[in-house]
């Protein structure tokens, strides 16, 4: 009888492991097949044919100098604008929604339309009116590449929400909040010790797709005439396009660590609270480790 | 009561300056004619065939992607199911998924065309080693139907993105339940899992339509000719300089664009009023 239920790590009906191979294999292999065809492109001797790592070796020898300088800037760039926007993640949605949820009830779905709005309006649509903001704004704050972050913001609204959302609807908020109160928890003990740990796979997905949009983001930079990662590498590809796809692998393979390292930042935090849970391996390392 | 309602304040007034104020001046365009005066000449250029065909193709491309892309997605979710999801192999997915998700634009178009471009890795093996001309009736990358793949190839992370919470969150007992009635994992997943997962599941579809239906960048670097889509549309009507009055009527087809999103949205709402059911 137990065969047939995977409660394994209280999870219900997991797939066996030839299935999660298959599944996983097919698609991841499917997937790299457009990575693999960029490096095999960077690697091609041009007419004489065969391949060989000249062009990465010229690249790496010029460095991020002269030419490619403006690459470099324009990475800064977009790595500030992602923190900046996962900041106006934690500091206005988050709590936003957590208040939404658990003394304005009645707000939710108002919060919600008002959170997955701007998925109902593409960033070329918004371009042409954050224009006239953007240039009001200029004359309080300035210019600076790092105002757009505000757009970003608002970019990533519904992506954020719905993961955290997710995640929410998963957790008894109301109850847990109650009684953390009872146990004498201010607001702020609630937020971060009770609510924020246990809602912490949604706001870490969150996070990640903000980070993931930023870096990614063409069009509002470009219509907006702001340098970023994305409106660089086009400039590059015009005259050069064995290093734009170089410097797009690079990129995208900094952006991945990055992301992987947020990721394990995230899951090092949890393991203190997996003291509580009833297997006995787990605490131990956990205790060690915190 | 009154206190905390001051702590909705931050959000709202950050709301309203950066997505309601440019949302207003945008579409506001639409309804202006070329002296600045209201008119609704504008919005009536969205009955033109060539206006009608692209959103024709743009419902098209999107409902394509999306139905693949959450198809694929969640079958990668349920492969993950069983994983430790502080473990190397979710955190690898979670963050591959996260980047893909967003690989848009040059980037994207790059990597199409090393793969499926005419001088692409794909392309000339299948013509070498197979004989298959993908091209033979013409090359097809730059226009509408190389648009399907690459919007795949960043749809199918962002449903693994987006659905994966929703999947994480059934509940133990369930199984546990379905186990002590003598149910099999069969009818876990036909009477348990499935019914409680479909308003998520339909709600992250909703979720990809929408974001390929106003995806630019990577349309915008892959077809460098022609605008098949809407979102090609607006930017040359936005970046024609030759012919006076077409900045409005960029204006005219994001009130087009808005128009459907609102339908999507409110099947979207309707699904999370269905999916609130399980909750609490």
């Amino acid at each position: 009888m137990t065969a047939g239920i995977g409660t394994a790590r209280g999870v219900a009906h997991a797939p066996g492991r030839l299935t999660r191979m298959l599944i996983l294999g097919g698609v991841g292999l499917v997937f790299a097949v457009p990575i693999l065809a960029m490096i095999e492109f960077t690697l091609r001797r041009g007419l004489v044919g065969g391949y060989d790592f000249q062009r990465w070796i010229e690249l790496f020898q010029n460095g991020l100098t002269g030419e490619y300088a403006p690459i470099l800037a324009a990475l800064v760039n977009s790595v500030g604008l992602a923190v900046g926007t996962v900041a106006i993640v934690l500091v206005l949605l988050v709590p936003t929604m957590l208040l939404v949820h658990i003394r304005f009830p009645r707000l939710r779905r108002t919060l919600e339309i008002l959170c997955i709005l701007p998925i109902s309006i593409p960033a070329i649509v918004l371009v042409v009116g954050l224009a006239p903001v953007f240039s009001v704004l200029a004359r309080y704050v300035g210019s600076g590449v790092w105002t757009l972050a505000f757009a970003y913001g608002i970019t990533v609204l519904p992506f954020a929400y719905r993961a955290i959302q997710s995640n929410l609807d998963g957790v008894d908020v109301r109850t847990l909040s109650e009684a953390a109160r009872t146990l004498g928890a201010g607001w702020a003990g609630v937020l971060l010790r009770v609510l924020v740990p246990n809602l912490r796979r949604g706001i870490l997905a969150g996070a990640f797709i903000a980070v993931a949009v930023v870096l990614g983001e063409f069009t509002i930079a470009s219509l907006l005439s702001r340098v970023n990662l994305q409106t660089a590498l086009v400039v590059v590809s015009k005259n050069d396009p064995y290093s734009a796809v170089i410097l797009s692998l690079l990129a995208l393979f900094v952006a991945f660590l990055l992301l992987l390292a947020i990721g394990r930042l995230g899951t090092e935090r949890r393991r203190p609270a997996r003291a509580f849970t009833p297997t006995p391996t787990t605490s131990t390392s956990g205790g060690d480790q915190s | 009561m009154p206190a905390a309602a001051f702590g909705l304040l931050p959000f709202a007034v950050y709301v309203l300056l950066f997505l309601a104020l440019p949302t207003l001046i945008a579409v506001g365009t639409g309804f202006l004619g070329n002296d600045g005066g209201f008119t609704l000449d504008t919005v009536a250029a969205l009955g033109d065939p060539v206006v009608l065909a692209a959103f024709g193709s743009s419902i098209w491309l999107s409902a394509l992607t999306a139905i693949i892309g959450a198809v694929v997605g969640a079958l990668v979710c349920y492969a993950l199911l069983g994983a430790r999801p502080d473990g190397a192999l979710r955190s690898t997915v979670d963050s591959l998924s996260s980047v893909i998700a967003q690989f848009g634009g040059a980037m994207l178009a790059f990597a199409f065309t090393a793969t499926i471009g005419i001088q692409g890795m794909v392309t000339l093996l299948l013509q070498e080693r197979l004989g298959i001309d993908i091209f033979a009736d013409g090359v097809w990358l730059y226009e509408l139907p190389g648009l399907v793949l690459p919007y795949i190839y960043f749809q199918v992370p962002l449903m693994i993105i987006t659905f994966m919470p929703a999947l994480a969150s059934l509940k133990p007992t369930w199984a546990e339940a379905n186990a002590t009635l003598g149910g099999t994992a069969r009818t876990y997943w036909l009477r348990i899992g499935l019914p409680v997962l479909a308003p998520s599941f339909l709600g992250s579809l909703l979720l990809l339509f929408a974001n390929a239906f106003s995806s630019y960048a990577t349309a915008a670097t892959l077809t460098s000719q022609g605008a098949q889509i809407v979102p090609l549309q607006i930017r040359s009507a936005l970046t024609s300089e030759t012919m006076l009055g077409r900045e409005n009527l960029a204006g005219a087809l994001a009130l087009g664009m808005i128009l459907v999103m609102t339908v999507v949205m409110i099947g979207y709402s309707r699904l999370q009023s269905r999916a609130a059911r399980w909750q609490r």
